[in-house]
C-alpha cells in the first residue's frame, strides 16, 4: 500500500506505537526461547536454584537414548512413547475433524431447516475449557467392572445395539500392526519390521483423547468449511450440473479443490493445538498406565515443575518447539510471500 | 418472458427437492440429529450428575435422570437438588471453592481482555494502515508468538515473574495474558482494518488528518464489530486457559480451571460435586456464546488466519 509520506514524524510515531509490543515479543517469545535453550544445555539439572554453567547435551541424549548409558532409561522410554502418542493423536484428530467438519458443513449447506440451530449446537463445545471437556469425557470413559455391568459410553453402545464395542478404555492397550500378520511379514521382508511394533501404534488412551478433542473442535472445523462453501458461487455448481456432473463429481472435482485454502487453515490451526495439547491430558486423568496418554507438553511440565529437573524439562520444551516450527514456519513464510506479491 | 423462465426455474428446483425428499433429506436429518446427540451428550451428563446427591451417585446408573421434587435428604432442594452446587461453590478444607475461584477468574480475565483488546486495536491499526519499512516482515515475526508451545518459555517466564514480584499473583496472570495475546489480537484487528479502503485514509490526510486524528475519527467509529469479536475471543481464551494459570497461580489465587482440576483430582470429592464445578466453570463462556454467538463465529473465522 502506497500512502504518500509527507510527514516523516508519523512514520516514527507509528513505529513507536508498535515498539512496546515488539519488544515484549522479542523478550517474551524469542528471548525466552533462547533462555530455555540455554537451560536445556546448562548444569541446572536438579532443584529450584538456577545454575547457568554449560553442562553439555545430556538432556537430549536422555530423551532420544542416543548413548548406551541412556538407551533404555526412563526418559528415553517415556519420551519415545510421548512422541508416538502426540503424532498419532494429531493424525487421528486432524483426520476426524476434517471428515466430520466437512461432512456436517456439506450437509448444512443443502438448505437444511433449522440450520442455525444445528450450527450453534455443533459449535458450542468450542466455548468450553479443555479442563471441563476432559472431565466430562473422563467420566464417560470410566471403566466399570464388566461383571457388574457396563458404564458410560459402553452402556450407550450396548443400548443402540453396538454392545460388541466394549473396550476397557483405561487399559494400556496399544493398537498396532501385528508382527506375525501378513502385512507385518511384508513390512519385515522390506526392512520396515519396526512399523509393525507398538512403537508405531495408537494407544486406546490416545483414542479417548482424540474423541474428546474432536468433540470440542469438529464444530469449529465445520464452521470454517461452511464459510468456505458459502463463498463458492451457485452458478459454478449449476454449470457443472448442466454439464452432467453428479453431486459426487461436483464435490470431488470442484468444491474440494476450491476449499484447499480452508483445509490449509484447518490443518495449521488444529495441528498446532494438538501438538501442544496439555490441559486435556491433565483433565482426563494424566498419562495413565505405561504412559499411554503421555504427550511431550505433559512430560515437560511434570519433569520441570513436579520433579524439578529443569535442564531435562527445557530440552523437551525445545524439541516440542522444533516439532511445531516445522509446521508453522513454512506456513508463515508462504503467507509472507503471498502478501508481498499482492 | 423473464418472469416465466424464473417460475420454471423455481418449479424445477422445487420438484427436484420433492423427488429427493423421501430418502436423501431423511438421511441428512438423521445424520445431523445423531451428531446433535453426540454434541449434547457430555453436557447432558454434566447436568444430570450435578443435580444428583451423593447417595444417588452410582457408576452403573450414570445416565439415569436425577431424582426430582421428592428430595427428603436434600439440604437445598428446588425442583432438583442443588447440594452439589453449594458444595462446589463453597469448597472444603482441601480445595478452594468455585466461588473464590470465580472471583479470581473475573479479576484476571476482565482486565486482561480489555487491555489486550485495546493494544490489539492500536497494533492492528499501525500494521494495516501505517506500514513502516519491514512492517510485512515484522508481522509474521510477531505472529509466530501465537503458535509457540508455552512449554518452551515457561521456565524463563516463572523466573522473570518472580523477579518482577508478579509470580503467584493475579496481576502476573493479567500481564502474561496481555503479552501472549499480542499476536492474535493484532492479527484480527489488522485483518479487519485491511478491509477499510485506503482512499478513506488518504482523503482524511488531504483534509489535514494525522495518525492520531485518523484513528480517532475514522478507524475507531468503524471498529465496534472488531472490538466485539476480539473481546469475546480474548475473554473465552483467557477464561479457559489452564497452562499459565496452573504454572503461575498459587492456592488462593487460582482461577476456575485450576480450581476445577484440583476438585477433580481430590479423592474426597464425588462426581456430583466435580460435575457441578465443571458446569460452573463452563457457564460464563457458554453464556457469552449463547448471547453473542453470531460474533463468536466471526471471531473464529477471523482467528483462523484468513481474515
Amino acid at each position: 500500500m502506497a500512502l504518500n509520506w509527507e510527514k516523516n514524524w508519523e512514520k516514527i510515531v507509528g513505529f513507536l506505537f508498535i515498539l512496546p509490543s515488539l519488544i515484549a515479543i522479542i523478550v517474551f517469545v524469542y528471548g525466552f526461547i533462547a533462555w530455555t535453550g540455554w537451560v536445556s544445555v546448562s548444569n541446572w539439572k536438579r532443584g529450584a536454584e538456577p545454575n547457568y554453567t554449560f553442562g553439555g547435551f545430556d538432556a537430549y541424549a536422555r530423551l532420544f537414548g542416543t548413548t548406551e548409558r541412556y538407551a533404555s532409561g526412563i526418559d528415553a522410554t517415556r519420551f519415545t512413547s510421548s512422541l508416538r502418542n502426540v503424532i498419532g493423536f494429531t493424525a487421528l484428530f486432524l483426520l476426524s475433524c476434517i471428515v466430520i467438519g466437512f461432512t456436517l458443513a456439506a450437509l448444512l449447506d443443502r438448505h437444511v431447516k433449522g440450520e442455525n440451530f444445528f450450527r450453534s449446537l455443533f459449535l458450542f463445545p468450542m466455548a468450553i475449557s479443555f479442563i471441563v471437556t476432559g472431565l466430562a469425557w473422563r467420566w464417560i470413559f470410566t471403566p466399570g467392572d464388566p461383571n457388574v455391568g457396563t458404564t458410560g459410553l459402553n452402556r450407550i453402545f450396548e443400548n443402540i445395539g453396538l454392545g460388541f464395542i466394549r473396550p476397557n478404555w483405561a487399559s494400556d492397550v496399544v493398537y498396532h500392526i501385528p508382527a506375525d500378520s501378513a502385512v507385518g511379514q511384508v513390512l519385515n521382508t522390506i526392512g520396515l519390521g519396526g512399523l509393525a511394533s507398538p512403537d508405531f501404534g495408537i494407544s486406546l488412551g490416545i483414542i479417548t483423547l482424540t474423541i474428546a478433542a474432536m468433540w470440542q473442535l469438529s464444530g469449529y472445523t465445520m464452521a470454517l468449511y461452511l464459510a468456505g462453501l458459502r463463498g463458492i458461487s451457485d452458478d459454478l455448481r449449476e454449470a457443472a450440473r448442466v454439464d452432467g456432473a453428479s453431486e459426487f463429481q461436483i464435490y470431488r472435482h470442484i468444491i474440494i479443490p476450491l476449499l484447499k485454502p480452508v483445509t490449509l487453515s484447518v490443518v495449521i490451526v488444529l495441528a498446532h493445538i494438538s501438538l501442544k495439547i496439555y490441559d486435556l491430558v491433565v483433565a482426563m486423568g494424566g498419562v495413565g498406565q505405561g504412559f499411554i496418554k503421555d504427550v511431550p507438553a505433559y512430560n515437560m511440565w511434570e519433569t520441570t515443575f513436579d520433579q524439578a529437573r529443569f535442564a531435562q524439562g527445557a530440552a523437551i520444551g525445545v524439541v516440542l518447539l522444533i516439532l511445531i516450527s516445522i509446521l508453522i514456519i513454512p506456513y508463515l513464510v508462504i503467507n509472507l510471500r503471498q502478501q508481498e506479491e499482492r | 418472458m423473464a418472469t416465466q423462465s424464473l417460475t420454471t426455474a423455481r418449479t424445477g428446483v422445487a420438484t427436484k427437492h420433492r423427488s429427493h425428499f423421501h430418502w436423501t433429506r431423511l438421511i441428512i436429518y438423521a445424520i445431523l440429529l445423531s451428531f446433535s446427540i453426540f454434541y449434547i451428550l457430555p453436557v447432558y451428563l454434566i447436568l444430570i450428575t450435578s443435580f444428583k446427591q451423593y447417595v444417588d451417585i452410582d457408576l452403573y446408573r450414570m445416565w439415569e435422570f436425577p431424582p426430582v421434587i421428592n428430595l427428603p435428604q436434600c439440604t437445598n432442594p428446588f425442583i432438583f437438588c442443588f447440594d452439589s452446587f453449594y458444595e462446589a461453590w463453597f469448597g472444603s478444607s482441601a480445595v478452594i471453592g468455585m466461588g473464590t475461584a470465580f472471583m479470581n477468574s473475573v479479576t484476571m480475565a476482565v482486565p486482561a481482555t480489555i487491555i489486550s483488546t485495546v493494544l490489539g486495536s492500536l497494533n492492528g491499526y499501525i500494521l494495516a494502515k501505517w506500514k513502516f519499512k519491514y512492517a510485512d516482515v515484522v508481522f509474521p515475526f510477531i505472529l509466530f508468538g501465537m503458535f509457540i508451545p508455552y512449554q518452551a518459555i515457561l521456565i524463563p517466564l516463572t523466573l522473570t515473574l518472580k523477579a518482577m514480584g508478579l509470580y503467584a499473583s493475579l496481576a502476573g496472570l493479567v500481564f502474561v495474558h496481555v503479552v501472549y495475546s499480542i499476536p492474535i489480537a493484532g492479527l484480527i484487528f489488522r485483518n479487519y482494518y485491511a478491509t477499510i479502503p485506503n482512499e478513506m485514509i488518504e482523503a482524511a490526510r488531504i483534509d489535514g488528518g494525522n495518525i492520531f486524528s485518523i484513528y480517532r475519527h475514522i478507524i475507531l467509529p468503524l471498529s465496534p464489530p472488531a472490538f466485539v469479536v476480539v473481546l469475546i475471543w480474548q475473554f473465552t481464551n483467557i477464561w479457559n486457559d489452564f497452562i499459565f494459570a496452573v504454572t503461575i497461580a498459587q492456592n488462593q489465587n487460582q482461577p476456575m480451571t485450576v480450581a476445577l482440576n484440583n476438585i477433580a483430582g481430590s479423592f474426597t470429592v464425588q462426581w456430583n460435586v466435580q460435575m457441578a464445578a465443571a458446569f460452573l466453570t463452563a457457564l460464563p463462556t457458554l453464556l457469552v456464546y449463547i448471547i453473542l454467538g453470531r460474533y463468536f463465529l466471526r471471531g473464529l473465522l477471523a482467528g483462523s488466519l484468513k481474515g
